[in-house]
């Protein structure tokens, strides 16, 4: 046994990023109303599968994780066999990427979120008591968003709400205040997943050719909302609010924030409400899973940059499952230092998801 | 300490300023409203040099969106990085725990009080007048 698995360690882990897919959106009709159930069989839309993760691309499900169906996480059952029996979880947390976000209408984003909510309450959570799942919010209107957090928060098996990292507007504006009210009221997390809603390229440059370019850019657009976030004072407004960044990639934070802190030394007066540095403020609130984890290979590499980091609480444990983050058996990368194993798997999480306290 | 002559009074009208050397270091003066600070004359940060900075009020908030401005003038901005110190204290508006400039206290002298045996070591040799008031700045 290597340091680098889960059960090198005396504790279960809590994985803090886990995917179900959708099988398609007939899955979602019966959990439609009439009107938008129409809509959807006589328009024929068949999928809201987003370019963020194309079915077949290699990083949307690792091969060996799909069943005959060629797809993977279908179903709770599905899941349990690697999140809970191969990887030894105590508890997972869904965050589904369906592409609710990128939807115009309106109304038709809050029919699908709210379909897509009581789907996961259903086919997943009442099937298995070791899973809890994102509130996937329809950030296209506020006040549809903050009505289906206050919807769904009466069932505390929801821990957290799950917004895209590139969406209309920076996250930080006073536009999305009342959904970190609803948050923070109802003690849960902000997660902020890669993917776009695609309203802008994906990069401040243009569009990008590439799908590889796409996804390297994301760790870009968590910066951007990063500082937006801390710049805007959500957290001097809402002071017990936690962010976490999920699929975010990990290495590109220390670096990001020093500059951030840096030029704020300077200009801070145009940010009054921020009236201490933002590496504490980002130590202080955000959160970022760790697959996955952008580094080398290298133990001492690997932990030399999670040093930068300056803080053992910041990290979370997550197996990204099913996307194809890691090769082999352990989702823990080697390198994270054996004596911040416990801190990442369990403390952390417990830490940053109140409702997790069971 | 002791008290150093950085200019006759009259020389030295509000919202002026003068930079003096005593003793090899650079000390920035500011006449604010009639009020003298003075400051060294280095950041603490890369060494831009103060007297050269802009004087601005102090920003303060308590929540986003609400700006409190008070002190007019009395916060100079280093001109190279924008730091910001409080001409009272010496302290860096970003980090007022950690971070300072040396400050020297300041003081209008009659003329008519200086010793002529011992007069306040100037940058500048000044003939001293009774009738005249001098800023000094203690160091």
């Amino acid at each position: 046994m290597t340091t680098n698995t889960i059960q090198a360690v005396d504790c279960q882990a809590i994985d803090c990023d886990v995917h179900p897919t959708v099988p398609s959106m007939h899955t979602l009709l019966p959990y439609l109303d009439d009107f938008w159930r129409e809509m959807v069989i006589e328009r024929d839309i068949l999928s809201l599968d987003s370019i963020s993760y194309p079915p077949n691309v290699p990083i949307s499900a690792r091969p060996d994780f799909k069943t005959r169906s060629g797809r993977a996480g279908l179903d709770a059952p599905e899941v349990a066999t690697h999140v809970f029996d191969k990887w030894q979880s105590s508890i997972a947390i869904l965050n589904c990427l369906y592409g609710i976000q990128l939807v115009f209408n309106e109304d038709m984003a809050l029919a699908f979120a709210r379909a897509l909510n009581d789907w996961i309450v259903k086919e997943w959570l009442d099937r298995d008591p070791r899973l809890r799942a994102s509130i996937v919010v329809p950030l296209q209107n506020v006040e549809h968003a903050v009505d289906e957090i206050e919807r769904c928060a009466k069932d505390k098996r929801f821990v957290q709400i799950l917004v895209l990292c590139m969406g209309e507007t920076p996250l930080g504006r006073r536009q999305f205040w009342p959904v970190y009210a609803a948050a923070e009221r109802h003690g849960l997390p902000l997660g902020i997943h890669a993917g776009s809603a695609y309203r802008y390229p994906v990069t401040s440059l243009g569009w990008p050719s590439y799908y590889v370019e796409d996804y390297a850019a994301q760790s870009l657009g968590f910066q951007s909302q990063l500082a937006s976030l801390v710049c805007e004072g959500v957290y001097v407004k809402f002071p017990n609010l936690k962010t976490v960044l999920l699929e975010s990639g990990v290495t590109w934070l220390p670096g990001f924030v020093w500059r951030l802190s840096k030029f704020w030394r300077g200009v801070r007066a145009e940010i009054p409400w921020i009236d201490r540095s933002p590496n504490e403020i980002v130590r202080d609130h955000f959160r970022l899973t760790i697959q996955p984890l952008d580094a080398p290979d290298d133990p001492n590499i690997v932990a030399r940059v999670i040093e930068h980091f300056q803080s053992d609480d910041m990290l979370l444990y997550a197996s990204d499952y099913p996307h194809w983050q890691f090769d082999g058996e352990a989702p823990m990368p080697s390198g994270i230092p054996a004596r911040l194993h416990r801190k990442i798997l369990v403390d952390n999480p417990l830490a940053t998801y109140g409702r997790l306290g069971l | 300490m002791t008290k150093h002559i950085v200019a006759p009074l009259k020389e030295f009208p509000p919202d002026t300023r003068k930079l003096v050397e005593i003793n090899g270091r650079q000390i920035a003066v500011f006449n604010v409203k009639g009020e003298f600070h003075a400051l060294g004359n280095k950041c603490p940060h890369e060494s831009g040099l103060l007297i050269h900075g802009q004087l601005v009020g102090l920003v303060e908030s308590r929540m986003p969106g609400e700006y409190t401005y008070s002190r007019k003038g009395e916060m100079i901005k280093c001109p190279w990085h924008g730091w910001e110190f409080d001409l009272r204290t010496g302290r860096a508006q970003c980090d007022p725990a950690r971070i300072r400039v040396r400050r020297y206290e300041t003081a209008v002298v009659h003329g008519g009080d200086i010793d002529p045996d011992t007069p306040p070591k100037a940058a500048e040799v000044f003939a001293v007048r009774v009738e005249d008031d001098y800023v000094v700045v203690e160091v």
